[in-house]
C-alpha cells in the first residue's frame, strides 16, 4: 500500500507497486492527460511531473512515486479556469490532434518552474524527448514562449528579451 | 578523446619547472603564409586527410554544440576552470588560414601554435606526435580545404598561474616523449597499421589509460582504464573486465557500428568516437581492432548467451517486446529494468542483457550510475537506442541499492566501495552527454 | 530482382498478397463511386438530401449539426460549426456537432483526401441556408408578413415592429424532413460574421486540460481491457500457445484464440498487458520469409507485375534539348500516430456497438458485419477521436480486434489498445514507390520533352471488404484478402499529382499499378502525390539550372493557371527569393494538390553541415490558396503541420524490415523529426479567394514542402539525391571529403 500526493491531494494507491504510474493515473484515478504512446520512454506522451522533474510515467513503477508530489496536466487548471500554461496553449491554438500536447506541457511546466527565463534554445533542447506526429512543433514552441512571458514578473519579462 | 583532467596540478608544478625548462619553453613564431588556395590540394590527399581527421576525432573537440564544424568553442570543463577548443577552419583571422604546413605539423606534434604559444595538453599532441609526415600533409590538406569560418571561441577560464602558458613547457619537458613504434617482426602489417592509429591519431590511451597527479598518462600502466568527462573509460586488453572477452571481430563491429550484441552500446564520450569511425574505411578500423585485440583478452568468463534464433518459436517482438516479469513487487530491478533488459530484443535497440554489461562487472560504478540517472536520451532524427533515465525519480539511496543489487546479481565482482561518491558526482554533473552514437541504422 | 512472384505466393495466408488482375473498381478515396451526381445537389446532399440528416433544431433552439465525417485532429468540428453558424445565423455556442455514427449521421464514406469541408461542409452550408429559409417562411406564415421583410439573426427570425421568434418556437416535427433543393440563398462573403475568421477550435480546451478528448479516454461502466498478441511477421501461423496458464492469472477474464488471432481480456489494463506478454512468450509460430531485400526495394517494386496505363499523352515525344533524368524512390513510411490504435466494443442482444477512430465508420460497419456474419443493422460504429490520423492506420483493425474479443464477454464493453510495437509493425504503411522522370530543356529555357513513369502498389486497401482487416486474415476461417484498388484519375492513387500542372507541350505520364504488395500498405497523406511532386519539382529545378534560369521564374513561365502563378509569386515574395546569405541552400517547389485542390508553394532555406551531412532547416515560407477559407488559423495550422511532417518523411523516415519481419517497431528504430531538427521559423501566407469554392488543404503542403527541402539540399550541396530519405549519412556520402 503506497500513497502519493496527486495534484496536491494525498491519495492512497491500490495498484501493485510495480504497476507503471501511467496506468494508476488513468485507471485508478480516472485521469486523462497522461497518455500511452509507446510505453518505452521514447515519445513523452505520458510525461508527468514528480517533485518538480518531468518523468515518463509509462516506465515509472508507482512505488517510486511513494510520498511524492505527482502533478499531471489536470493539476494546472481546468477547461473553465485554465492555468497560464494552458491559457497560452489555447491562445496559440497549439494542437492539431493534441495527443502529444499534455506530455509536452508537463515538461514545459517543469522547465519554466525551474527557469522562467529559459531561452528558446533551452526550450527546444528540453523538448527533445517528445514526439509530435502532427507537426505542431512551431505552435508548441510559441505557446511555451507565451506562457513564459505571461508567468514572468513584468520587469524580468522586459529585461529578459 | 578529451582529457579534461589533464591540467589538474599542472600549475603548481609548472611554475617551478618553468625556469629550468626555459630553453624548451621558448618557441619561435612561424611566419604566416597567405592562405593556400583549396584547389591547390590534391583531392585524393584531402580525402585521405578526412579519414585521418575522423580517426583523430578532430571535429568532435573542435565543434561546439550546434556550432559549425571545426570552428571550436566546445567547453572542456576541468577542475581548475574551463578551456575552449579553437577554430581550426582556414579562416585567416580567427582560424588557421595563415598557418604553413610546418606550423600545422608543429602544433600537432609538439603542441605549439603558429605564434609559438604552448597548447594545453587537452589537445592530445602527446599522441598526435606519432603522426607521419605524409599523414600530417593529408590532414593539412583536409583542414585547408574546409570552409573558412570566422569564429572566436570564448577565452579560457583559468586562474593564475594556469593561465600562463609557459608553465606548460615544464609539463612537456617531463611527459612529452616520442612514442616507441619500432617494428615488431612477429606482427603483420595490419597490426602495425593498427598500432600506429591507436597510439597516434586515435589517441585511445588518452582516455583508457590512468593519469598521474600531473595529468600525464602513466605509460607503465597503459590501457588499464581511465576517465573521460565523468565516465569510466574501461580497461582494454589484459586488464579488461568485460564479461565476455573482446576479440578482433567484436572490436571491429563495436568501433564501426557503435554496439556489439555481447557488449552493448557505445555511449558517453565514446559515442562520438564510434560515430567518427563509422565513416573511416573499414580496413583502418580492422587494423585498430587487431592491435587492440593483441593487448590481451581480459578475465571475462561469462558464457555468451545463444544468439536469438531466427527460426520458429521466437518470441514475437511485435507483440510487446518486453518480457513478463512475475511478481516484481517492490524489486526495483524487476519493476524498472527487467522489462527491457530481459525482453530478449537484440541490441542496439533492445537493452543488452545485464550479465554482459561491463558497466556492472567493471572496476568503477560511475558508468552504471550515469546510465541509471540519465539513460540514453533520444537525440535527433536518427535510429538509435533510447533508454529512459531514472534520475528524476530515484533517490540516491535507491540508486545505490539498485546499482549494488545489479553488481551482486550480474557483476560477479566485489561490492563497489565508492558507490555513494560516484552517485554524488554523477548528480552534480547531471545532463552529461549520456548520448548513444547518433545513428545505428547506417 | 530478388522477389519472385513465386516467393510472394508461397506464403499462404500471408499478407503478402497476390490477385487476379481483374480491373479495379473505379473508386475514389472517400469511398464514393465516380460518376454523375444523382440529384445534382451540392456536396454530400446529393447522397443524403433530407435536411434533418444534417441540421436539427430542438424546441429550446439548440442546434445539432450532423456530419458523416470525423475529426482527425484537422479541426474539422470547428470548421463545420462555423459554416453552420454562418448560414443558420445562430450563435456558435448554441450549436453542437455529431460526427460519424452509423446510427445517426449520413453516410459520407471515408474522411479522407482533404474532402471533408468540400463534401460535408458544402452539404451543411446548403442545408443550413435552406433550414434558415424554411424557418423564415414558417415565421412569415405565423406573422402574416412576407418573407422578404424578415431576417434571421442570432438564432431567431426578426420582423417589422420588433417581432422576434426564436428558432425553437418555429421548428415543427415535419419542418426539417424536407429534401434539399438545388438552389440555396447563401450568405455573401462580404456579410460573413463567423466564416473566414480564426475561430478558436472547440476541441482544444479539453485537450490541454486533461478532459476526456479521445477514444482512449472513454470509460463506459463495466469496462474490460484487452490486448491482442499479433504474430511476429506477415503470414506467421500460430502453432501453439499456453492459454490455460494465462487464463488462470488473477484478473484475467478470458483468452480468446481463433486460428492465429490471439488476445486476452482482463479486468485492468496493466493486467491485460502482463497477460499479453505471458501469452506472447509462450506462443510458437511458423514464419515465412516473404519480404524482399530492403536494400533493393525499388528494384523489387519495379519487377512486380504491373497494370500500366498512360494517364497523359500530349504533343510529340523526343523534343530536343539538354536532358535531365533520374529515378526517385521512397521507402515504406509509417503513419506513426503518437497514440496507438484503440477501439471499444460491446455486444448486446446479438449485435455489437463499436467505438472507433476509423476514418470510415460506414465502410467499417460493412466489413465488421461480414467478419462477424451479422446483418448490417446489428452493427453500429461510432467515431470517437483518436490521436492524429494521416490515412489508414490501425484504427479499423483494432475495431475488428475489439469486436472479436468482446464477443467472448457479451454485456461488457471491451477496450483494446495496440502496443507501440504492434502499431509500428502492423499498421498499413504508406507504400514504397518509384518514379522516374526524363525531361529536356531548350537553350532558351522551354521544356521540350517530359516523361514521367511511376510504379506504386495500391494506396487504397481500406475496409469495406472484411479481408482488409488484420483479424479477418488471422481467424481460423479467414476472409480472402481485399482486392487492391487503383484509385482513378483525376484524383489518382500512386499516380496522384503525376501529371504536371505545367504547360509542357510534349508530355507523357505512365502509371504502373502494382497489384501485389511486399508489405501491408494503404493510404497515407497525399498518397503518391508526395513522391510525384518530389520527382517533378526536383526535375523542374534541375531543368531551370540547366537552362540558366532562376527556378521561380522558370516555374512561372511554364504555369498558365493564374492562381498557381499567384501562389508561387506570393511565396517567393514573402521569402525574399533571390536574396539570402551566401552559404545557405535555398529551394522552391510548388504543386496544386491532386491538380484539383489547394495550391501550395513552399520556399525553404537550409544549412547543411558538410562534415556530418546534417541538415538544419533555417526558414520555411509557404503560400497557399485554398479557395474560400473557413478558418484561416486552421488552414495555417494544417499547412505548418504538413511542412513539418514532410520534413520528417524527407530527412529521416524508412520502414525497416528483414526478409521475414518488419524490424522498425518503435521510435528507436523508426526515427522521426525531433525538436532538434525543427525549423527556426515557418510562415504561412494565405492567398485569399473569398468567392471560390472550398478546396481541400490538409494534404496540400506535403509534396511541395518535401520537394522544396530536397531542392534546398541540392542547392546547398551541389548534389541531387533521389533516394528518400535524405539522411545525413547519404548526404555526407554524396559530399565525400
Ligand atoms: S508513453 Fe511514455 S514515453 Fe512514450
Ligand atoms: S498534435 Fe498530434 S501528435 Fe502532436
Amino acid at each position: 500500500m503506497t500513497s502519493m500526493i496527486l495534484n496536491g491531494e494525498r491519495r492512497a494507491v491500490r495498484a501493485a507497486p510495480d504497476t507503471p504510474l501511467l496506468y494508476v493515473l488513468r485507471e485508478e484515478f480516472g485521469l486523462n492527460a497522461a497518455k500511452y504512446g509507446c510505453g518505452l520512454g521514447q515519445c513523452g506522451a505520458c510525461t508527468v511531473v514528480i517533485d518538480g522533474e518531468a518523468v515518463f510515467s509509462c516506465v515509472t513503477p508507482v512505488m517510486l512515486a511513494e510520498n511524492r508530489q505527482v502533478t499531471t496536466l489536470e493539476g494546472l487548471g481546468t477547461a473553465e479556469a485554465p492555468g497560464p500554461l494552458q491559457r497560452a496553449f489555447i491562445d496559440a491554438q497549439a494542437a492539431q490532434c493534441g495527443y502529444c500536447i499534455p506530455g509536452m506541457m508537463m515538461r514545459a511546466h517543469a522547465l519554466l518552474t525551474r527557469d522562467p527565463d529559459a531561452s528558446d534554445a533551452a526550450i527546444r533542447a528540453e523538448l527533445e524527448p517528445h514526439l509530435c506526429r502532427c507537426g505542431t512543433h512551431m505552435r508548441i514552441l510559441r505557446a511555451i514562449r507565451r506562457a513564459a512571458d505571461a508567468m514572468r514578473p513584468r520587469s524580468t519579462a522586459e529585461a529578459g528579451r | 578523446m578529451r582529457t579534461r583532467r589533464v591540467i589538474a596540478g599542472i600549475g603548481i608544478f609548472g611554475l617551478a619547472a618553468a625556469g629550468a625548462a626555459l630553453a624548451l619553453a621558448w618557441q619561435p613564431e612561424i611566419a604566416p603564409v597567405p592562405p593556400p588556395a583549396p584547389a591547390s590540394f590534391d583531392p585524393a590527399l584531402v580525402r585521405r586527410g578526412a579519414d585521418l581527421a575522423l580517426v583523430g576525432d578532430c571535429r568532435t573537440c573542435h565543434t561546439a554544440p550546434n556550432g559549425a564544424a571545426f570552428t571550436g568553442g566546445l567547453p572542456l570543463p576541468t577542475p581548475f576552470g574551463t578551456l575552449y577548443s579553437t577554430n581550426i577552419t582556414p579562416d585567416p583571422e580567427t582560424g588557421i588560414g595563415r598557418w604553413s604546413e610546418a606550423a600545422f605539423a608543429r602544433a600537432l606534434r609538439k603542441g605549439v601554435d603558429r605564434e609559438g604559444r604552448h597548447l594545453y595538453p587537452a589537445f592530445p599532441y602527446d599522441h598526435y606526435s606519432a603522426t607521419s609526415d605524409d599523414d600530417v600533409r593529408a590532414l593539412y590538406a583536409f583542414f585547408m580545404t574546409r570552409p573558412a569560418i570566422a569564429a572566436t571561441p570564448p577565452p579560457n577560464e583559468l586562474p593564475f598561474p594556469l593561465n600562463i602558458r609557459l608553465t606548460l613547457a615544464g609539463w612537456k619537458l617531463l611527459f612529452l616523449r616520442p612514442r616507441d613504434l619500432a617494428p615488431d617482426p612477429t606482427k603483420d602489417a595490419v597490426w602495425h597499421r593498427g598500432r600506429y592509429l591507436v597510439e597516434g591519431l586515435g589517441h585511445c590511451g588518452a582516455c583508457h589509460s590512468p593519469r598521474n597527479l600531473l595529468g600525464a598518462e602513466v605509460v607503465s600502466r597503459a590501457y588499464e582504464g581511465g576517465e573521460a568527462e565523468g565516465w569510466r573509460a574501461y580497461a582494454l586488453g589484459a586488464a579488461s573486465r568485460a564479461p565476455v572477452p573482446w576479440d578482433e571481430a567484436a572490436l571491429t563491429q563495436y568501433l564501426r557500428e557503435g554496439f556489439h550484441p555481447l557488449h552493448g552500446v557505445a555511449r558517453g564520450p565514446m559515442a562520438p568516437v564510434v560515430e567518427n569511425l563509422a565513416e573511416v574505411p573499414r580496413e583502418e578500423v580492422v587494423a585498430m581492432a587487431r592491435y587492440l585485440a593483441s593487448l590481451g583478452a581480459g578475465s571475462g568468463t561469462a558464457t555468451p548467451p545463444l544468439a536469438p534464433s531466427s527460426g520458429p518459436g521466437q518470441a514475437p517482438q511485435s507483440a510487446g517486446i518486453q518480457a513478463a516479469i512475475e511478481g516484481a513487487g517492490t524489486d526495483l530491478y524487476a519493476a524498472t529494468c527487467a522489462a527491457c533488459h530481459e525482453g530478449g530484443r537484440p541490441p542496439p535497440f533492445g537493452g543488452v542483457s545485464l550479465a554482459l554489461s561491463t558497466a556492472i562487472s567493471g572496476e568503477s560504478p560511475r558508468n552504471l550510475v550515469n546510465v541509471i540517472l540519465e539513460g540514453l536520451p533520444a537525440r535527433g532524427g536518427t535510429g538509435q537506442p533510447i533508454m529512459p533515465g531514472f534520475g528524476a525519480v530515484l533517490t540516491d539511496a535507491q540508486v545505490a541499492s539498485l546499482a549494488a543489487g545489479l553488481r551482486r546479481r550480474f557483476g560477479g565482482g566485489a561490492p563497489w566501495p565508492d558507490l555513494e561518491p560516484a552517485i554524488r558526482e554523477a548528480r552534480a554533473a547531471r545532463r552529461l552527454a549520456a548520448r548513444p552514437a547518433a545513428s545505428m541504422t547506417r | 530482382m530478388t522477389l519472385s512472384r513465386r516467393t510472394v505466393l508461397a506464403g499462404t495466408g500471408a499478407l503478402v498478397l497476390a490477385f487476379s488482375l481483374a480491373p479495379a473498381r473505379a473508386q475514389t478515396e472517400t469511398g464514393k463511386g465516380e460518376g454523375p451526381r444523382k440529384r445534382g445537389l451540392p456536396g454530400s446532399l446529393d447522397d443524403t438530401p433530407r435536411l434533418d440528416s444534417w441540421i436539427r433544431v430542438g424546441p429550446d433552439g439548440a442546434v445539432t449539426v450532423l456530419t458523416g465525417k470525423a475529426e482527425l485532429g484537422q479541426g474539422l468540428k470547428t470548421a463545420l460549426l462555423q459554416i453552420a453558424a454562418e448560414e443558420l445565423k445562430a450563435p456558435l455556442t448554441r450549436l453542437s456537432l455529431v460526427t460519424a455514427d452509423t446510427g445517426r449521421t449520413a453516410d459520407e464514406g471515408y474522411t479522407a483526401a482533404s474532402h471533408s469541408v468540400q463534401d460535408s461542409g458544402t452539404a451543411i452550408r446548403h442545408a443550413a441556408a435552406q433550414v434558415r429559409a424554411l424557418l423564415i417562411a414558417e415565421a412569415a406564415g405565423r406573422l402574416g408578413v412576407p418573407a422578404e421583410r424578415l431576417r434571421a439573426e442570432d438564432g431567431a427570425v426578426l420582423g417589422p415592429g420588433g417581432a422576434r421568434i426564436g428558432y425553437g418556437d418555429l421548428v415543427t416535427d415535419a419542418l426539417l424532413t424536407a429534401e434539399a433543393q438545388t438552389a440555396s440563398s447563401l450568405t455573401p462573403a462580404a456579410e460573413y460574421a463567423v466564416l473566414g475568421r480564426p475561430v478558436p477550435r472547440i476541441d482544444i480546451p479539453a485537450k490541454v486540460t486533461g478532459g476526456a478528448a479521445y477514444i482512449q479516454d472513454l470509460r463506459p461502466p463495466g469496462l474490460l481491457h484487452a490486448r491482442v498478441v499479433r504474430p511476429p511477421s506477415y503470414g506467421a501461423v500460430l502453432i501453439e500457445v499456453d492459454a490455460a496458464a494465462v487464463e488462470r492469472l488473477p484478473g484475467v477474464v478470458k483468452v480468446v484464440r481463433d486460428g492465429t488471432f490471439l488476445g486476452v481480456v482482463a479486468e485492468g489494463e496493466w493486467t491485460a498487458i502482463k497477460a499479453m506478454r505471458r501469452l506472447a512468450a509462450s506462443a510458437r509460430w511458423r514464419e515465412t520469409a516473404s519480404l524482399p531485400d530492403a536494400a533493393a526495394l525499388p528494384d523489387a517494386l519495379r519487377a512486380l507485375p504491373s497494370r500500366d496505363s498512360t494517364i497523359l499523352e500530349r504533343g510529340a515525344a523526343g523534343g530536343a534539348g539538354t536532358v535531365v533524368e533520374g529515378t526517385f524512390t521512397r521507402p515504406y513510411l509509417a503513419h506513426g500516430s503518437i497514440g496507438p490504435s484503440c477501439a471499444i466494443a460491446e455486444w448486446q442482444d446479438g449485435g455489437v456497438t463499436v467505438w472507433s477512430h476509423s476514418q470510415g465508420v460506414f465502410p467499417l460497419r460493412r466489413a465488421l458485419a461480414g467478419l462477424l456474419h451479422l446483418p448490417h443493422d446489428k452493427v453500429r460504429c461510432i467515431h470517437a477521436e483518436g490521436a492524429g490520423c494521416y490515412g489508414q492506420n490501425g484504427a479499423d483493425d483494432a475495431a475488428a480486434d475489439a469486436a472479436l474479443l468482446a464477443r467472448a464477454v457479451p454485456g461488457r464493453p471491451v477496450r483494446v489498445q495496440w502496443m507501440r510495437e504492434q502499431e509500428h509493425a502492423w499498421e498499413p504503411f504508406g507504400p514504397g514507390m518509384v518514379a522516374s522522370v526524363r525531361a529536356a530543356v531548350t537553350p532558351d529555357g522551354r521544356v521540350a520533352d517530359w516523361t514521367h513513369e511511376v510504379w506504386s502498389p495500391s494506396h487504397m486497401m481500406r475496409p469495406g471488404p472484411p479481408g482488409a482487416l488484420l483479424a479477418a486474415r488471422e481467424i481460423a476461417e479467414p476472409f480472402p484478402p481485399a482486392p487492391p484498388v487503383a484509385l482513378a484519375q483525376p484524383e489518382g492513387g500512386g499516380d496522384r499529382n503525376a501529371i504536371p500542372l505545367y504547360a509542357f507541350p510534349n508530355a507523357r505520364v505512365v502509371h504502373h499499378f502494382l497489384p501485389e504488395m511486399p508489405l501491408r500498405g494503404s493510404s497515407m497523406r497525399s498518397l503518391g502525390g508526395y513522391l510525384n511532386v518530389m520527382a517533378i519539382e526536383s526535375t523542374v529545378d534541375d531543368l531551370a539550372r540547366a537552362a540558366g534560369w532562376d527556378p521561380v521564374a522558370f516555374r512561372l513561365r511554364h504555369l498558365t493557371d493564374a492562381r498557381a502563378g499567384a501562389v508561387v509569386e506570393a511565396a517567393a515574395k514573402r521569402f525574399g527569393w533571390g536574396r539570402g546569405p551566401a552559404r545557405a541552400g535555398r529551394g522552391f517547389a510548388f504543386a496544386r494538390y491532386k491538380n484539383l485542390e489547394a495550391y501550395c508553394a513552399v520556399a525553404v532555406e537550409v544549412a547543411v553541415d558538410r562534415e556530418t551531412g546534417r541538415v538544419g532547416i533555417e526558414r520555411v515560407v509557404a503560400a497557399v490558396d485554398t479557395g474560400e477559407v473557413v478558418n484561416p488559423d486552421g488552414v495555417a495550422n494544417q499547412i505548418e503541420g504538413g511542412i513539418l511532417q514532410a520534413a520528417s518523411w524527407t530527412l529521416f523516415e524508412r520502414v525497416a524490415f528483414d526478409r521475414t519481419r518488419v524490424t522498425s517497431v518503435d521510435w528507436s528504430a523508426y526515427p522521426i523529426l525531433r525538436f532538434s531538427a525543427v525549423p527556426r521559423s515557418v510562415e504561412v501566407h494565405i492567398v485569399a479567394q473569398p468567392d471560390q469554392p472550398f478546396l481541400g488543404v490538409a494534404e496540400a503542403a506535403q509534396g511541395p514542402a518535401g520537394a522544396a527541402l530536397a531542392n534546398a539540399i541540392r542547392d546547398a550541396t551541389g548534389y541531387r539525391l533521389r533516394d528518400l530519405p535524405l539522411t545525413a549519412g547519404r548526404i555526407k556520402a554524396a559530399l565525400g571529403a
